[in-house]
């Protein structure tokens, strides 16, 4: 052969580190014939394609979270781990809830060893918080998880997807399909970072999928599941107009404080959640809008029904989603070449080179505890407890204009506002206003939204003088009793530790 | 001016909502042991409600306190503790004749001066629940210095009437009876419940109607309907841009000592610069309609 690379290179000395070619499917076998170049990715089980990842003992594996109650594959794939006798692993889903209850067993018997989440719920929770754990669990904002894989604290040895339509070659979405979550906000963020990534995916269709949220670029395994998900679980109710008197009451507030901040102005934006509260915020601001003849550029989030129904009467411009909240959002995104799926790290990530929830005016969040320097607890129950989770709090209080928490101000008999937080998630100065059912505090911080929400009449009272109101009704409540050890962590979005959580003592 | 739109009934029994209803504002709050509370829970609900009234959280918000009729074993003990616990009004249900109001009148005397509470500060409601109440109510009406108001009762008065609740109609007499008693004696009335919850329409209609007839206000079963009540009987932007020109005219007119003034024309004399009187009043207390 007179061309052959050895003869072509017979008196050339190679520099160090440089090898001859060796033939074209030398270094990519998976190239030699059509099948395997076409079917490489699709794996026959789960277990192959776990082995075939290299997962070891003590790795990190990852999951996204947007089915929420529903979802099928966090604790189908650590059962499936823990058979094949994996131990010591990191888990780290973007967040977990009751539905992950069979993790205490895994726990228990050292398959998982430490968890990154945005929090966690019900059993799992409940058994963490009494010390189930021996290393502390990381509880980060949704921006912050980002930014801890990015900045190299957290890496993503195997993220494991669940998605609804897959092709063979890895091009997935969740808006087609049987079980649609929606957008794949979390899961985007997995794929472009973990070492290997496996899709779990309900149905595998034609190639190319379209649209790819996640891209075959960025997919090694893919694998034929029964069920990702249940979506009918992912929203409790969020879409649903609240009879609830008290979260009427709330809302209409919530919307005068949106109408009258300064910031409801044509081409503003805005996040308003998935509460009953939020989600009627929505509706009454409907009004306002169409009254003030103004138009919303976009709307962010947590993306439900009635945003979406506020956008199809051309009250909203665009709709940005990380993570669609129920059917209807799903739905949308799937027809509506206005609505747009989002990273979470696109969404939060203050370390990304443009977080959109910089760019929202006006948010709408919950709080489980909110004290007197207007700081807000939304993982710590009035117990100790975890019970709910970081999410994108944090990062939208941040980057919002105005930043409004919403809540009554006495959950049956146990106060919202209280005089030090159980567990610190949300920094107050990163809060603007309260709205409760009792009144409406301004940070001293926003003396300005201050003077124009008492110029329209609203009900502005101190922070403190809704707290000695909620004292009144309720009596001081008996500090909670903890242990000193630490069960969790928790990480503000810029990697920063801003409070533990301690174990509950009993 | 003492604004009597919206009167919130509570049943005595709910603690929940005892600690949390004056965050809706309602113009009255009545806590009611009789209907709404079940035999077995008279004691307690009386006891819940003797706290209640003693909150500071109702201090600035007018209480009402539905007791049992005086002939039934338990509106004796009722009116003991509430007249004691400070509440503002006794609403006496099942009123036929000016005798019950007296006979109530006495017994609340007694008790405040046994506890040391001003005599006469303790006012009275009288609901008006039959025939016989309707027929009587001028009677009822001016009975007594201390009633504020009387309010008709639907519910009762239908079964009494032998109909029942439906477009109005079998509310007709009654209500223009009980208004024109009101007005006679100048105290406030007020207009019955309106179940349906869900039926927004059907409650603005009723709204509408009473407020054309003249009623104060109405007995409310559930917070959601005071916002819609409230912005009802509120004067609109226009009502009160009209309000404004024609105070405006009439204290020109009087700069010029003109006795009559006139307005687009239009001639404006006392009657018409009282009521634009009382429309600035009402919307300085209960804002614009939206």
């Amino acid at each position: 052969m007179t061309h052959s690379t050895e003869a072509r290179l017979a008196d050339v000395s190679l520099p160090a580190g440089l090898e001859a070619f060796s033939g074209v499917t030398a270094r990519a076998p998976h190239l030699a014939t059509q099948t395997q170049k076409h079917g490489r990715k699709l794996a026959a089980s789960l277990e192959d394609a776990i082995r075939a990842s290299g997962l070891k003992n003590g790795m990190t594996i990852s999951f996204h979270h947007a089915f929420r109650e529903g979802d099928k594959t966090i604790n189908f794939v650590v059962d499936k781990l823990a058979a094949m006798g994996f131990r010591d692993l990191t888990l780290a889903p973007s967040s977990l809830l009751s539905c992950n209850f069979p993790l205490i067993e895994h726990i228990k018997s050292g398959v998982i060893r430490r968890i990154y989440t945005s929090g966690m719920r019900g059993k799992l929770a409940d058994a963490i918080s009494h010390g189930l754990m021996e290393t502390p669990i990381n509880v980060h904002s949704h921006g912050g998880r980002v930014h801890l894989i990015d900045r190299g604290e957290l890496t993503l040895d195997v993220a494991f997807l669940g998605v609804s339509t897959a092709d063979v070659f890895g091009n997935a979405n969740a808006i087609s399909g049987r079980s649609r979550c929606g957008s794949l906000g979390y899961a985007m963020v997995d794929a472009a970072r973990a070492g290997k990534v496996i899709l779990l995916a309900e149905e595998i269709v034609p190639f190319p999928n379209a649209p790819a949220s996640i891209r075959q670029d960025q997919v090694d395994f893919v694998v034929k599941v029964d069920q990702i998900g249940d979506p009918s679980k992912i929203s409790v109710g969020a879409a649903r107009m609240t009879s609830n008197p008290r979260e009427l009451l709330i809302a209409r507030l919530a919307a005068e404080v949106m109408e009258h901040a300064g910031l409801f102005e044509e081409g503003f934006s805005l996040q308003t959640g998935t509460g009953g509260s939020a989600t009627a915020t929505t509706r009454f601001l409907e009004d306002r809008m169409v009254k003030k003849g103004i138009k919303a550029a976009f709307a962010l989030g947590g993306i439900t029904g009635p945003i979406v129904d506020l956008h199809q009467k051309g009250l909203i411009g665009r709709i940005i989603d990380t993570q669609s909240f129920d059917a209807v959002a799903a739905e949308s995104l799937r027809v509506n070449p206005e609505h747009w799926e989002i990273s979470t790290n696109t969404y939060a990530n203050l370390t990304s080179k443009g977080a959109y929830c910089d760019r929202v005016d006006m948010v709408i969040l919950s709080a489980l505890e909110i004290d007197l320097d207007f700081n807000v607890n939304v993982i710590t129950g009035s117990d100790g407890v975890m019970r709910g989770a970081s999410g994108g709090h944090s990062d939208v209080a941040a980057g919002a204009a105005l930043a409004i928490v919403v809540g009554p101000l006495i959950r049956s008999r146990i106060p919202t506002v209280v005089e030090k937080c159980t567990t610190v998630v949300t920094p107050g100065e990163t809060i603007g206003v309260l709205v409760t059912d009792h009144g409406i505090a301004v940070n001293p911080n926003r003396p300005e939204v201050a003077e124009r929400l008492k110029a329209a009449g609203l009900p502005v009272m101190t922070i403190e003088e809704l707290y000695a109101r909620a004292i009144s009704l309720t009596g001081k409540p008996q500090p909670i009793e903890f242990l000193d050890r630490v069960v969790g962590l928790i990480r503000y979005r810029d990697g920063t530790v801003i409070d533990a959580v301690r174990q509950v003592k009993g | 001016m003492k604004l009597r739109r919206s009167m919130l009934f509570l049943p005595g029994s709910n603690a929940a909502m005892l600690s949390t209803a004056f965050v809706y504002r309602p113009d009255s709050i009545m806590f009611d042991l009789e209907d709404a509370v079940s035999l077995r829970e008279k004691d307690s609900a009386r006891m819940l409600v003797f706290h209640a009234l003693q909150m500071p959280i109702y201090r600035d918000i007018e209480t009402v306190v539905r007791i049992n009729p005086l002939s039934t074993p338990f509106g004796m003990k009722d009116l003991e503790a509430v007249v004691r616990a400070g509440a503002d009004v006794i609403r006496l249900p099942k009123t036929d004749t000016a005798a019950d109001v007296h006979a109530l009148e006495a017994e609340v005397e007694r008790i405040e001066r046994e506890c040391g509470r001003e005599v006469g500060s303790t006012k009275l409601m009288a609901a008006i629940e039959s025939a016989s109440g309707v027929v009587n109510a001028l009677a009822i009406a001016t009975s007594s210095k201390r009633l504020i108001g009387i309010a008709l009762a639907g519910f009762d008065y239908v079964m009494d009437m032998q109909t029942e609740r439906g477009d109005g109609t079998e509310l007709f007499y009654a209500r223009c009876a009980v208004l024109h008693a009101a007005r006679y004696a100048k105290i406030d009335a007020f207009d019955v419940v309106f179940g349906d919850l869900n039926d927004e329409a059907g409650f603005l209609k009723e709204v509408d109607l009473i407020k054309r007839l003249g009623f104060n206000g109405k007995s409310l079963i559930n917070p959601r309907q005071i916002e819609l009540l409230h912005n009802a009987f509120a004067p609109t932007e226009e009502e009160v841009d009209y309000a404004r020109r024609v105070v405006a005219a009439a204290a020109a007119g009087e700069r010029q000592g003109l006795g009559v003034v006139s307005l687009n024309g239009k001639m404006i004399d006392a009657p018409v610069i009282d009521h634009a009187r009382v429309v600035l009043r009402r919307a300085e207390a209960s804002g614009v309609r939206k």
